[in-house]
């Protein structure tokens, strides 16, 4: 009797231990591959793109979902690596402190005010990160927001005394291994065995945001003499590039490298319309009267005077009509007037003066900042008459014109050449993220829950500041950095699902 | 924009399941040990479920057999495009069943029993890659019934009684793919109803062709389990007037369907006895699984569509001395999961039933019976094709892996 109960309990055991099993598991050895490359030291290298900075501000679970980090759990999937360390934000705000103070916004969330749903500040708490509080690397992910290209190689970058006369980057600052230290210095001490480049998005994009208040530093060599809101001498930008890539490259079995997208393709440029103000018959009418004087005598008369050519006079027209119209600028490439139409035969009081003197009306290829889509159709101070955009010209900070694009083209161009140029000569796996940006502006990518584009808020790409990726798009990169790397290594990494990351947080806590 | 994300978060929930296919055919080890065979098979108080015409032929006056399972059961799952893989945690399940009978006079027999045909626990990783369509889900369903067994004649008796069943379902998923907090903690939603009643009948007859030769039939209701006012709770979801959701009251309605049984039995040289038994489930009336919730949280439809089932059921029964029994089975058991409609809430496919198992008789009036069940499931490719994000359907698709191994005991006496 004792016997059969013991068979029993055999039995039972023998059950227990029974588990499922697949004819080929994706979860032991050789399921996938890491080809002839080594992932098992992956360092990230670059800006606010590769630290998972999103929704204007840095945390958590921004962090988690960058790219690299995504990348890292698809690698441990093909071969055993060391842990993918990221130097964490203290909380999921994402402002910076400062001594206490507060030196970053927090984060951008999606909420709904009176029945308008935008993006707003949360100010659900107070941020938590302070930047003097120095986190114990080394850290795999080494992307620092707001990093140019020659800030890579830059000794003090991450000093915190030099952060208040801008020397040093804050977010460098939380994690460098020393105050002197380089961010180059910090990855190439973890002798990485893999590495991904994406820098040169803020030698554009400091320009740009600022609607090409800055210069473009065109053959000077002297990167220290440049101001935030510069564009990079493509010549600057070739040197540090290549010395980086030679740098990483020497000792990894290989990397990835990724160029600089298009600024015109973020929502940050392309979700304020340039024929942003609504008129009706009447208003319009009365505009055109306003103007009809300087339409219709001034610019002709400037003409007949030599001072600007007709072709001039003609894109200085203004025009109003019943509906939508093209906000009125000031363009800094035009002709200045404003001294001229103050002496004689025109004769105007200095104010008119100057908000005619480099006056223009948009065209459909100017863009206007994101940031800017506040004070158009506001009044100056409380006159009815003086509309921004109208009858008050914007400022050059808000309008990124045509021939400000131009330079931002030129530059990104040639930076371009240079990143595909280096991938090409040292083996390494190159990504075109120029032209997957332009798709998901013009068609979007489709994934197994529709199409991702770059609308503003609904297209799922972008995060709220119109300019850094979503979880999602930082995971539509991500399989496009693992095409490149299967490609070039004769690998077989998996990629990801993009259905199954997010886009932008909801949350009513703000101000 | 709020009512896209409505149809997004709830359009397309994906269900308070149980299992594609929530029968639990584990009512008595004697049975069991010879494939869940029984509905020509007079052996002991099983009858009770098995077919109650049966009991008055019993031939004892008292008659009890009571006894209990360990399911063992795991299922794996993996989609090799995305190198993704989870595995259940379940915990063990226990069906269990009580029955009696007790004979009035020569022509009819009263019986009561207790026994847990429908269920389902399965408890999937939290956040897992189908975490939108389930978590976990815990299933119980207790049935009660009264029986009476009348002998028209000594080749043919009837016999049925009324079920009362008394139900519980706890059910979590996440609202949908993608939805967090501002922490990123996914947004959830769990549905808990308890002390649910129902209730329904059987009826049955068996006809002894000869002295070896019996037949018999069966017929189970379908019970339609309505849960009112159950209590669906949310967790994570964002501090946001985009995403509304409130705890809330439910009703929901699971349909525990009707079973038909036929089947014979052959005795041979007094010690071997054959047995067959064909089961026809009909699951068709699982259309869908619909939740309605109190407020105005969008009502979750979740399409289901099973198909009516069937399970070949064969069993040998040995006399080997006058202290042990010993029996073995088969089974082939049709899933009711129509292809694309495999959601992992209770990922069955077809199965292939092993059963093997002995009784020993330490006395007269007492035995002690011992089954266990094995069941084999071939790998399959298989998706869920009916959950919807913002108006688009999205499959959840993978290769999905089960095992169960279920050992039981009970007892029979007679007196």
């Amino acid at each position: 009797m004792k016997q059969y109960f013991k068979y029993i309990a055999i039995l039972a055991l023998g059950i227990v231990s029974c588990e499922p099993e697949f004819d080929n598991p994706v979860d032991e050895a050789g399921a996938y591959s890491n080809g002839e490359a080594d992932f098992s030291r992956y360092v990230a290298l670059g800006n606010s793109l590769t630290a998972g900075y999103a929704d204007n501000a840095l945390y958590i679970t921004g962090q988690e979902n960058s790219y690299p980090n995504i990348l890292a759990q698809q690698f441990e999937k093909t071969q055993d690596i060391q842990d993918f360390t990221i130097p964490f934000m203290s909380d999921n705000a994402g402002g910076l402190l400062a001594g206490g103070n507060q030196i970053t916004n927090n984060r951008l969330v999606l909420s709904v005010v009176n029945g308008d749903t935008l993006p707003r500040v949360y100010t659900g708490m107070q941020p938590t990160t302070e930047v003097g509080n120095v986190q114990q690397g080394p850290f795999s992910n080494m992307g620092v927001p707001g990093a140019k290209s020659y800030h890579l190689g830059a000794a003090g970058y991450g000093n915190v005394q030099g952060i208040a006369v801008g020397t040093a980057n804050p977010y460098f600052a939380r994690f460098a291994s020393a105050p002197n230290a380089s961010v180059m210095e910090d990855a190439l001490a973890q002798d990485p065995t893999f590495f991904s480049l994406w820098i040169g998005n803020n030698d554009v994009l400091g320009y740009a945001r600022t609607g090409g208040t800055g210069v473009y530093q065109l053959n000077n060599l002297q990167p220290s003499t440049y101001a935030d809101n510069d564009i990079t001498d493509p010549n600057v930008f070739a040197s540090v590039y290549s010395e980086m890539v030679q740098a990483l490259a020497a000792n990894a079995s290989g990397g990835v490298v990724i160029n600089i997208p298009d600024v015109a393709s973020v929502p940050f440029f392309t979700r304020v319309p340039v024929n942003a103000i609504p008129l009706d018959a009447q208003t319009a009418a009365a505009l055109n009267q306003q103007f009809s004087a300087y339409n219709t005598q001034v610019l002709p008369g400037l003409v007949q005077a030599g001072f600007i050519t007709a072709e001039e006079a003609q894109s200085r027209q203004i025009n109003f009509a019943e509906g939508q119209n093209y906000v009125t600028l000031q363009d800094e490439s035009l002709t200045n007037i404003g001294q001229a139409i103050q002496g004689a035969p025109f004769n105007l009081d200095p104010q008119t003066a100057g908000l005619l003197s480099q006056l223009r009306q948009a065209t459909p290829t100017d863009l206007i900042p994101l940031t800017s889509s506040g004070i158009l159709g506001t009044p100056v101070g409380d006159n009815p008459n003086m509309i921004n955009g109208v009858s008050v010209p914007l400022g050059d900070e808000h309008v990124l014109t045509n021939a400000e694009q131009e330079l931002i083209r030129d530059a990104t161009t040639r930076y371009n050449q240079v990143i595909s140029g280096l991938a090409e000569a040292n083996g390494l796996a190159f990504v075109d993220a120029n032209a997957m940006l332009n798709k998901l502006a013009s068609d979007g990518i489709s994934f197994d829950g529709g199409f991702v584009t770059s609308d503003f808020v609904t297209g799922g790409a972008f995060s709220l500041d119109g300019i850094h990726l979503t979880p999602r798009g930082n995971a539509i990169v991500s399989n496009r950095i693992i095409d490149a790397i299967n490609t070039t290594y004769n690998a077989d990494v998996p990629k990801v699902n993009v259905g199954a990351y997010g886009t932008v947080t909801y949350n009513n806590e703000v101000q | 924009m709020r009512k896209l994300l409505f149809l997004g978060l709830f359009g397309l929930m994906a269900a308070v399941t149980y299992a594609g296919g929530y029968r639990v055919s584990l009512q008595g080890q004697r049975s069991l040990a010879m494939g869940h065979t029984g509905v020509a098979v007079v052996n002991n108080a099983e009858l009770a479920f098995f077919n109650p015409a049966g009991l008055v032929y019993l031939e004892n006056k008292i008659n009890v057999a009571a006894g209990a399972s360990a399911v063992f059961s795991n299922v794996k799952y993996q989609n090799s495009e995305f190198g993704i893989s989870s595995e259940t945690d379940s915990a063990v399940g226990t069906p269990f069943y009580v029955y009696g009978s007790y004979r009035v006079n020569d022509w009819l027999t009263l019986g009561l029993a207790a026994y847990t045909p429908y269920g389902s626990s399965v408890e999937w990783p939290t956040d897992w890659a189908g975490s939108h369509l389930v978590n976990n889900i815990d299933l119980q369903a207790i049935y009660i019934q009264a029986l009476a067994s009348v002998k028209i004649s000594d080749k043919l008796s009837v016999g049925g009684g009324p079920i009362y069943v008394n139900g519980s379902v706890n059910f979590n998923r996440n609202l949908n793919r993608t939805l967090t907090d501002l922490d990123g903690n996914r947004s959830n939603v769990t549905v808990d109803a308890s002390g649910v009643s129902a209730f329904g009948w059987s009826a049955s007859a068996m006809y002894n062709a000869t002295e070896d030769l019996r037949f018999g039939i069966n017929y189970r209701s379908e019970i339609m389990v309505e849960a009112e006012g159950g209590d669906a709770t949310f967790q994570n979801v964002p501090n946001s007037p985009l995403t509304p959701f409130q705890d809330t009251q439910f009703d929901a309605a699971l349909p525990m369907p009707a079973e038909l049984s036929v089947g014979l039995s052959y005795e041979l040289l007094d010690k071997w006895l054959f047995a067959f038994d064909y089961n026809m489930t009909y699951w068709d009336v699982y259309e869908s699984l619909d939740i309605d919730f109190a407020n105005a949280t969008p009502d979750s439809n979740n399409p289901r569509n099973y198909k009516n089932s069937s399970t070949y059921r064969f069993g040998l029964q040995y006399l080997a001395n006058e202290t042990v029994t010993l029996r073995v089975g088969y089974y082939f058991d049709e899933s009711p999961v129509q292809s694309g409609y495999f959601a992992p809430e209770t990922p069955r496919n077809d199965a292939h039933g092993f059963t093997g198992g002995l009784s020993l008789h330490v006395s007269d009036r007492f035995s002690i019976d011992a089954a266990f069940l094995y069941n084999r499931y071939e790998e399959v490719d298989e998706s869920y094709n009916y959950y919807t994000e913002n108006g688009e359907t999205v499959p959840f698709e993978g290769t999905y892996k089960t095992s169960a191994f279920i050992p039981g005991l009970g007892v029979t006496y007679k007196l």
